[in-house]
């Protein structure tokens, strides 16, 4: 179909697969921090909130070799949960999952954050009065309540998780059909003679599919707002 | 002889750097106005008996049971005080609907606990044709009416009302107020009501706390508080 070849159909495939696995685990990670942000006030507050948006900011081959050096078969995360879980993340798709999903993560936590610090923490305290317990308060009114923001998160830290190049090729490397994703691809195209046109229509599919993303959001969030209706 | 504990027992202190709260009071009437000029503490006082304040030292009881007792280190959590709170500006939910905002408290006060017929404060507070719609399209009155229902559904101990009618014009203040006496008078709710209006402190309030400037100045009936 579209005359891509196997090799493209696999970046395509593994793209798209890395990025789901990246952002979705990071999702939960994102809704404690966000929440704890937002809400606690903690002593180192604003180192722990520096160093979940150092990704953004350090240039991603430094995300990547610190990944490879916590993450990688030495590293003493890495050991500790291979250990546990049988889990490698070195030179394999889940590193790259991995590696995308850290470079998303502050977009992600952005969006919900904000989306926590909008919240009327009035209606917490109603929610509260009416016999739920804090537990309850969140599920049943600040997490629905947030949900337009954390869509966003998502779809954001998708979206550069898909585009994630950098951390991912200096912590797994270029492998087709394992850690090869489309930016990867698209650098590999570039750097072989006669390469132009697949780098181009590789290119082509990272459009597309970061067009697809941010429409579904729009369509989505629109969904939410009406459900939701006007906040007062 | 019922037991001599009062209903409401408040005893609280507390101290800001421009403003100190210090307040004794009881009370065994049905309504229970506390009354005094914005500032004078009437809502850090609904908070503290709500449990979403609590003072430096003082001791909360209500209808027998100890919420508040910085002596004894107790401070029961709001969500277990069986205490409903009629906000100023109703905070229904506005992501469900009205049945489900009234739900939201059955569902975690189960109907055994001495809990109120749904049915009944739903047709009292006639919010039957509203159910089915959300809160943002509710006029100011019917989000009152919501709310009350609500927070009666709650199968709360004592109902604690912050201005409730501030935000309405006098109509919509009269049908409230109407409402108000029959909760009481229905529902046998005692019911703890803050306003600075002496209209609402006449027709309603069993009895009267007046304050200022974070003190009691004055209880009694609204008569013996306010003149004739």
């Amino acid at each position: 179909m579209f005359g891509f070849s196997p090799d493209e159909w696999m970046a395509i495939e593994l793209s798209l697969r890395v990025a789901t696995v990246g952002t979705l685990a990071g999702l939960p990670v994102a809704l404690v921090a966000a929440y704890a942000l937002a809400r606690w006030r903690f002593p180192g507050k604003i180192i722990l909130d520096g160093l979940l948006h150092l990704p953004l900011v350090l240039p991603p081959v430094v995300t990547g070799y610190f990944l490879l050096l916590t993450f990688g078969k030495q590293g003493a995360v890495g050991k500790a949960i291979y250990d546990l879980f049988g889990i490698t993340f070195s030179f394999r798709w889940t590193g790259a999952a991995l590696a995308c999903g850290v470079m998303g993560f502050p977009l992600m936590l952005r969006a919900i954050r904000l989306s926590f610090e909008a919240i009327d923490r009035r209606l917490e305290k109603a929610a509260g009065t009416l016999g739920a317990n804090p537990y309850w308060t969140f599920l049943l009114v600040t997490l629905p309540l947030a949900l337009p923001g954390v869509l966003v998160g998502v779809i954001l830290c998708f979206a550069k998780a898909l585009g994630e190049f950098g951390a991912t090729i200096t912590f797994v490397s270029n492998i087709p059909g394992e850690t090869q994703t489309i930016p990867s691809a698209i650098y590999t195209y570039t750097q072989v003679p006669g390469g132009e046109s697949q780098a181009l229509r590789l290119s082509m599919v990272s459009i597309a599919i970061a067009m697809v993303a941010l429409i579904v959001s729009e369509v989505l969030n629109r969904r939410i707002q009406k459900r939701i209706a006007v906040f007062e | 002889m019922k037991e001599a504990k009062p209903l409401l027992s408040v005893q609280a202190l507390q101290k800001w750097p421009d403003f100190t709260l210090d307040v004794a009071f009881e009370s065994d009437r049905a309504i229970t106005a506390l009354f005094g000029p914005s500032g004078s503490g009437k809502s850090t006082i609904l908070n503290m008996i709500a449990g979403v304040r609590k003072p430096d030292s003082g001791r909360i009881t209500v209808a027998g049971n100890v919420l508040t007792d910085t002596e004894a280190r107790i401070f029961v959590p709001p969500h277990k005080r069986r205490i409903g709170f009629v906000f100023q500006d109703a905070q229904l939910f506005p992501h469900l609907t009205v049945q489900q905002n009234i739900k939201f408290a059955q569902w975690f006060n189960p109907a055994e606990k001495r809990g109120l017929p749904l049915e009944a404060v739903v047709e009292t507070l006639g919010i039957g044709a509203l159910l089915k719609r959300r809160p943002a399209t509710l006029s100011g009155g019917e989000r009152h009416r919501v709310a009350l229902a609500r927070a009666l559904l709650s199968s709360p101990r004592i109902l604690l009302m912050d201005e409730p009618l501030s935000a309405l014009d006098d109509a919509r203040r009269a049908e409230i107020m109407g409402l108000i006496e029959r909760i009481r008078d229905e529902f046998a709710v005692p019911i703890v009501y803050v306003t600075h209006r002496v209209d609402e402190v006449r027709r309603l309030a069993s009895r009267v706390i007046r304050l200022n400037a974070g003190r009691v100045v004055d209880t009694g009936s609204a008569a013996e508080v306010l003149g004739p």
